[in-house]
């Protein structure tokens, strides 16, 4: 995408306001300040309120509220059943290419790393894809390329769609972040969801994580979930990924970010994930990494700040950790999940962008679901155009 | 009287008549054999599902094989977020061979699930001329409400609170006017928590009661839906034996301002 392009955009995001505006907005404020001043009569406040601010979301991400994770999650398991019910979707990931031009040190697919780069043809998909839908009975797919706008042009990525959408219900995009025109042009042929990890919402912190490639521009990327909620794409998912920056602000910035977005675009579903860095050929080590308290008091204390949102786990947890998730506020999980391309769940591939934790089938995942009495939903989702 | 009026109590819907005044609808259950045996359970005779989550391609999944034959399906258009939608979905239902029943569910907000109105009322007027019997839901609104009757709607079912919020009869007032001035069956449906604010709403003259999250969520839900279904005929007896009588409940044994009219003498009026 030329830089021309890039610009015209984002002028015309400062011009409707955007999320940076939010971000900016904090710049003075001392997170580890406000975080370790939170006092037990603060959390029990907040627990008490019906509807929580911004700042009491931000109290329930502090040291202190960790040890209020059961009431938490007694509250979270009520919301979530009310607003949800007993039923937990299943969707699976889909690379059809992993050429990237990025260059985040912290991924096996960015450029420059020694794995076999493949990307699949019109022809090829539509058989992975039908062997997905007859394999798994999942009618609900996350198409994924690397981000190579060169290799994996739009055109090529919508025509990924255009296949797609004769197969599944629903088909949802995670790839670089496109124009509002093109988000545009994904909901016309057929997509009804994007997902975009901003991965770290601290900017100082995304440069030298993100030297170069589409990525590197950060104000770009983090507009690209308002740019398809006004293309008209349906769901939408956000993250951060936990583990490149402290992640009591990250979740906070990323909790902030769907509240923004569900205020701004009321029809919109919004969703985050919680996703914690993986082990990858890249070997990179995660500097601040988040523990199980952590990650099941991040997915607590947003469930009770937006008790609608969607909220995502994928595979990158383990078995354990994801049948005691079904509980806590999730709404969605993958199944049958493969990071390489071409891939399916057990199917060993050296060249994948990260390890897979639970490798369950998506069948498996449903009996595991109904063991605990909740439904797996295969279908959610009806296609309109 | 109330004998005779309780046999020839009759709802009528789209030509329909109806048994019961429970209508049920099939989210947030635990399985689909569960909701299967809860709906068997609760007597309701309308059951509503969202076309969305019909799944021709998976049978041992597909909701729609687990609503028993001999009930009224009717498709809600969930996931419509306009009239244009919820008029596709409704093509796609009767595609499916899902009837001509439609809820039209028109949702631009999701943060609390409340219906629009304006496109509520736009997808019911089309829907309508192509030969659906349409069940509209809204917001509860008079002026809405007319629009609806005016489109030839079959029913109108205002929202008690937001869906899935079980906070239980929140428009009341409103619902009421709808009651008193719309001539089609009004259909209580979304925030309904507990049989005793079914109660209430049939008590106050709801033609029916539409409940799901407070059935599906329930600890055992076909025990819940039947005393639903006992509320909601409690409700409708009660609405029948006019409890108006003894709750307007301000009489008393003198009258303080108009006493003088019948003890001239006291007062010297003549």
């Amino acid at each position: 995408m030329d830089k021309e392009t890039i610009d015209r955009e984002l002028a015309a995001a400062a011009e409707r306001g955007q999320f940076l505006d939010v971000v900016k907005s904090y710049a003075d404020f001392d997170f580890d300040a406000f975080l370790d001043c939170v006092t037990d009569e603060d959390v029990r406040t907040v627990l008490q309120k019906p509807h929580l601010n911004r700042m009491d979301y931000l109290t329930l991400l502090s040291p202190k509220a960790a040890a209020y994770l059961e009431p938490m999650a007694q509250r979270a398991n009520r919301e979530t059943i009310r607003n949800f019910g007993y039923v937990m979707q299943l969707f699976t990931p889909m690379y059809i290419a992993n050429y990237c031009e990025n260059g985040c040190v912290y991924c096996g697919f960015h450029q420059g790393e020694p794995i076999v780069r493949k990307q699949l043809g019109r022809d090829e998909i539509r058989e992975w894809g039908k062997k997905i839908k007859e394999t798994t009975g999942l009618d609900s797919v996350l198409v994924l390329t690397g981000e190579s706008p060169r290799f994996s042009s739009v055109d090529y990525i919508l025509d990924a769609v255009d296949v797609l959408k004769d197969i599944f219900a629903s088909v949802s995009l995670e790839v670089y972040s496109l124009t509002e025109e093109d988000y545009r042009r994904a909901a016309a042929v057929g997509a009804d969801g994007m997902t975009m990890f901003q991965e770290c919402y601290n900017k100082a912190a995304y440069e030298p994580l993100h030297p170069f490639g589409p990525k590197s521009n950060y104000e770009f990327r983090l507009d690209a979930p308002e740019r398809a909620a006004r293309a008209g794409l349906r769901t939408i998912g956000l993250g951060a990924l936990l583990g490149l920056y402290h992640w009591r602000s990250e979740a906070f910035f990323t909790g902030i970010h769907a509240d923004y977005l569900q205020h701004k675009y009321k029809d919109i579903e919004v969703a985050i994930s919680t996703p914690r860095l993986r082990p990858c050929v890249a070997g990179f080590q995660a500097k601040s990494p988040i523990d199980d308290i952590g990650l099941v008091q991040y997915i607590l204390a947003f469930r009770l700040f937006m008790p609608r949102a969607g909220i995502t786990v994928s595979t990158r947890e383990s078995r354990a950790m994801r049948d005691h998730l079904v509980h806590l506020g999730v709404t969605k999980m993958s199944g049958s999940s493969s990071t390489a391309v071409g891939g399916l769940a057990c199917e060993a591939d050296e060249d994948s962008q990260f390890d897979i934790n639970d490798t369950r089938s998506a069948a498996e995942m449903a009996q595991m679901l109904y063991r605990q009495h909740y439904q797996p939903v295969f279908k959610d989702w009806q296609r309109m155009v | 009287m109330a004998h005779t009026e309780a046999k020839e109590d009759k709802l009528v819907i789209g030509g329909r008549e109806l048994q019961s005044r429970l209508f049920l609808g099939t989210g947030k259950f635990r399985s689909n054999k569960e909701m299967e045996a809860t709906i068997c359970a609760s007597g309701a005779e309308v059951i509503t599902t969202a076309l969305r989550r019909a799944d021709a391609d998976y049978p041992e999944e597909n909701i729609l094989n687990f609503i028993p034959q001999d009930r009224i399906l009717m498709p809600n258009t969930s996931g419509a977020r306009n009239a244009k939608e919820a008029i596709r979905i409704a093509h796609l239902a009767r595609a499916m061979g899902c009837g001509d029943w439609i809820k039209i569910e028109v949702i631009s907000d999701n943060r609390y699930l409340m219906p629009d109105n304006i496109e509520t009322i736009q997808a019911t007027e089309t829907l309508v001329k192509e030969g659906f019997t349409v069940l509209p839901y809204i917001n509860p609104d008079l002026s809405t409400a007319v629009r609806l009757v005016d489109a030839g709607a079959a029913a109108v079912m205002p929202l008690a609170a937001p869906i899935g919020s079980n906070r239980g009869l929140r428009t009341k007032e409103l619902i009421q006017i709808l009651i008193d001035e719309i001539d089609v069956p009004i259909i209580v449906d979304a925030g309904i928590g507990r049989p005793s604010e079914a109660c209430e709403a049939m008590e106050m003259g709801a033609d029916a009661v539409l409940v799901n999250t407070a059935v599906a969520t329930a600890g055992d839900s076909a025990a819940m839906a039947k005393a639903f279904q006992l509320a909601v005929q409690a409700g409708r007896a009660a609405y029948l034996a006019r409890p108006g009588r003894v709750l307007d409940g301000h009489a008393s044994a003198s009258s303080p301002l108009t006493g003088f009219l019948r003890s001239a003498d006291e007062s010297g009026v003549r």
